[in-house]
């Protein structure tokens, strides 16, 4: 990320859940649904203090719950609204109804997950549990590893959303507890440039609920009898074909940001420290910051190891994991979440996919942290570190290692 | 004899004895009503002599969803707005138990709104006790469904424009075997509205109107947590005190006591009396098809 701040940009300080806010004045958004949840809950109270301060010139539901929430947006896209919401947790779980027909229907919501755990048992803290369980659904699920990220990713979220190669639900992940609550300096960006950067809004021109064109929006599809299930393969095909499309998509988007804003993110994954390097972390979200730190450290011991941060999880950039793990000996894999069949971290298992394509094999092994809130300090990447090192030379790769297990 | 148990009309009621030490000090911000009422609760539960290890409490999501895991009794703390639901699946599978569901405003009414209507028509026994403090206080003070017009909370920053519910009279209309209200300004009776609440063989709604101090009242500049009290009683007096003894206290005409009752059958006992009928009649064709004639 570059430091040069454009003239009309406005320097601020705030936190993840705020910038949230701030992105979804500057893009202009005209229907919000909330219900709150921690730590969710003061993104809600800025966007409702920025109507209140006509900042955002928005229409805010208090839903009764996060099923009616989506459902609300599901309506006002459908009528031509730009949408947004966030959630995270049991609240994701609760919304998963309306959650799973977004992607069908094809509308460009958006909606921040401030990434918390899932029970049981109860907790209230930080974690991808929430978003990883909804992996398949069908949305677009980003990972921001910054406050600026945050704020600029959201922006950028509609014009991926609603580019018509896409036409997908995105959502903007960041982590609860660190980058919900975390402060930082960040840039607002000057309000005519968002305009000019995200064009007309161009949300339901396939899809709406308009007098001057009727239409029976998703009637029931023909299946094992009856009209045959010709209709509904179509649209799961042509969900997947825009999701590959949202790869192309999200780099062009990332790159016209760069060019605009004179800040660049890494669009799908980003390498540090890569290159000559034997063995590598493979991280998701603000973790990477004290992986980085790691990293930097080991390289001063003469360690050759670099990082891979997936930033687009869904799609997963399959194509540009594998080339950037080709030439190492060892990936070690950290997820803040579980996947219980597989007794992994689902990006461990997306990541040894993605190696299938790799030229040779590549030895890879899962670390699990961060769960419920827990810290994955640079101690724990210390250890990740030292665990791939040996892997790289030829240990056997073993079970999972649970980073917070004597925490 | 201390003050507190001189207080106390059955003289050996030691809140202590309901209460898990362990979980102790409790997480309520100083001055919150929520205390009150499950100290109220808990009197009641002793007065009518309902034994720990037949007591069942289920509690929702949100500051009065914390109660249940104080009580020293079998609880269950559940996911936000589905303690009813819970409590419906534990009272059916064990009927001897006394099954109570702590909620709040945001758990019952606005999450948890399909559940509670549909225990209210079905009637199975249960005691629910909704703390009612017009907001979510748990998650920084939010509007909730019972926050009065014009009051100002974090998502509504110039004050609320959407209606409230009349949670009892909502009950009372989808056919709650007993409703009624209490104020915590009036502890004895809230816990004599508890004890007919829970003695009621259907399904019992008692709304326990009760102060956010910390959020709702700071937000809304009401003073400290006696004055929120206080003010409870003012929102009780006749019109008449109120123009000008408690000025400015808003009018809200709250009613209080038992504001509904009927003997509709309980679902329970009905389901067990049906199930009963059934297998008979499975058992018998012969009579079954006979009387059909
Ligand atoms: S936030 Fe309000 S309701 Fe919750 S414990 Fe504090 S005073 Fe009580």
């Amino acid at each position: 990320m570059s430091a040069v701040l454009k003239p009309k940009s406005k320097l601020i300080v705030c936190d993840g859940n705020e910038a949230a806010a701030w992105a979804v004045a500057a893009a202009r958004v005209e229907m919000v649904a909330v219900y709150p949840i921690t730590p969710q809950s003061s993104l809600v109270e800025y966007l409702a203090k920025f109507v209140a301060d006509g900042r955002l010139a928005a229409e805010l539901v208090d839903a009764e719950g996060e099923h009616s929430v989506l459902s609300v947006l599901q309506g006002a896209c459908l009528a031509g609204a730009r949408t947004y919401t966030a959630s995270c947790g049991p609240g994701v779980a609760f919304m998963f109804e309306p959650y799973v027909r977004t992607p069908g229907l094809r509308l460009p919501i958006v909606m921040g997950i401030v990434t918390r755990d899932l029970l049981t048992p109860q907790s209230v803290w930080g974690g991808q549990q929430d978003a990883m369980s909804v992996r398949e659904a069908g949305w677009i699920q980003v990972y921001c590893e910054s406050v600026q990220e945050v704020l600029d990713t959201t922006i950028m979220a509609y014009k991926i959303a609603e580019h018509r190669d896409v036409m997908l639900p995105v959502n903007v992940c960041h982590d609860g507890n660190y980058l919900s609550f975390g402060a930082a300096r960040v840039e607002l960006p000057d309000q005519a440039e968002v305009d000019a950067f995200l064009g007309e809004k161009d949300v339901n021109w396939h899809v709406a609920l308009d007098p001057r064109r009727p239409m029976a929006v998703d009637p029931l599809t023909g299946g094992a009898v009856g009209s045959g299930p010709a209709t509904f393969v179509r649209y799961r095909k042509g969900e997947c074909s825009a999701m590959q499309n949202a790869l192309s998509v999200i780099t062009e988007v990332h790159e016209e940001w760069g060019r605009r804003f004179g800040r660049t993110h890494a669009p799908l994954v980003e390498r540090y420290r890569m290159q000559d390097a034997d063995y590598a972390l493979v991280t998701i979200g603000s973790m990477t910051g004290a992986a980085k730190d790691a990293v930097d450290a080991a390289r001063e011991r003469g360690e050759k190891v670099g990082l891979l941060k997936v930033k687009t999880y869904r799609p997963f950039p399959v194509q540009a994991v594998a080339a950037a793990l080709a030439q190492v000996k060892a990936a070690g894999v950290v997820d803040r979440s579980v996947s219980f069949g597989w007794n992994c971290g689902p990006l461990f298992q997306d990541v040894i996919g993605a190696l299938y394509h790799a030229p040779r094999r590549v030895a890879a092994m899962s670390f699990i942290g961060g769960l419920a809130g827990a810290d994955i300090t640079t101690g724990h990447f210390d250890e990740a570190i030292r665990r791939v090192a040996e892997l790289a030379q030829g240990a056997a790769a073993g079970g999972t290692v649970w980073l917070n297990e004597k925490d | 004899m201390s003050a507190t148990t001189m207080l106390d009309s059955a003289a050996e009621f030691d809140v202590r004895d309901y209460l898990r030490a362990e979980m102790m000090p409790h997480f309520l911000c100083p001055g919150c009503g929520h205390g009150i009422a499950l100290r109220a609760l808990l009197w009641a539960v002793h007065e009518l002599a309902i034994d720990k290890d037949r007591l069942a409490v289920v509690s929702g999501i949100g500051c009065a969803g914390r109660l249940s895991a104080y009580i020293d009794a079998s609880t269950f703390h559940v996911t936000h707005g589905r303690p009813i639901a819970y409590a419906t699946g534990l009272a059916l599978a064990r009927p001897d138990l006394h099954v109570i569901v702590i909620t709040g405003d945001g758990d019952c009414l606005a999450i948890g709104g399909n559940h509670l209507i549909h225990a209210c028509r079905r009637n199975l026994k249960l005691t629910c006790l909704m703390l009612n403090n017009e907001v979510y206080g748990m998650t920084g003070g939010q509007v909730s469904p019972t926050t009065s017009e014009t009051r100002v909370t974090s998502t509504t920053p110039l004050g609320n424009s959407e209606p409230h519910f009349n949670a009892c009279a909502l009950a009372a209309a989808a056919g709650a075997g007993f409703v009624g209200r209490e104020v915590t300004h009036h502890v004895p009776k809230l816990k004599e509205l508890i004890k007919a609440g829970l003695a009621h063989p259907g399904f019992a709604f008692v709304e326990v109107m009760t102060d956010c101090t910390e959020i709702f009242g700071r937000k809304n500049e009401m003073g400290s947590s006696a004055e929120m009290v206080l003010r409870q009683k003012s929102e009780l007096r006749p019109s008449a005190y109120r123009d000008t003894v408690d000025m400015p206290f808003a009018a809200k005409d709250l009613p209080t006591g038992i504001l509904a009752r009927n003997d509709r059958p309980e679902y329970g006992e009905a389901y067990r009396r049906a199930a009963v009928a059934i297998k008979s009649a499975a058992d018998n064709p012969a009579a079954g098809r006979k009387s059909r004639q």
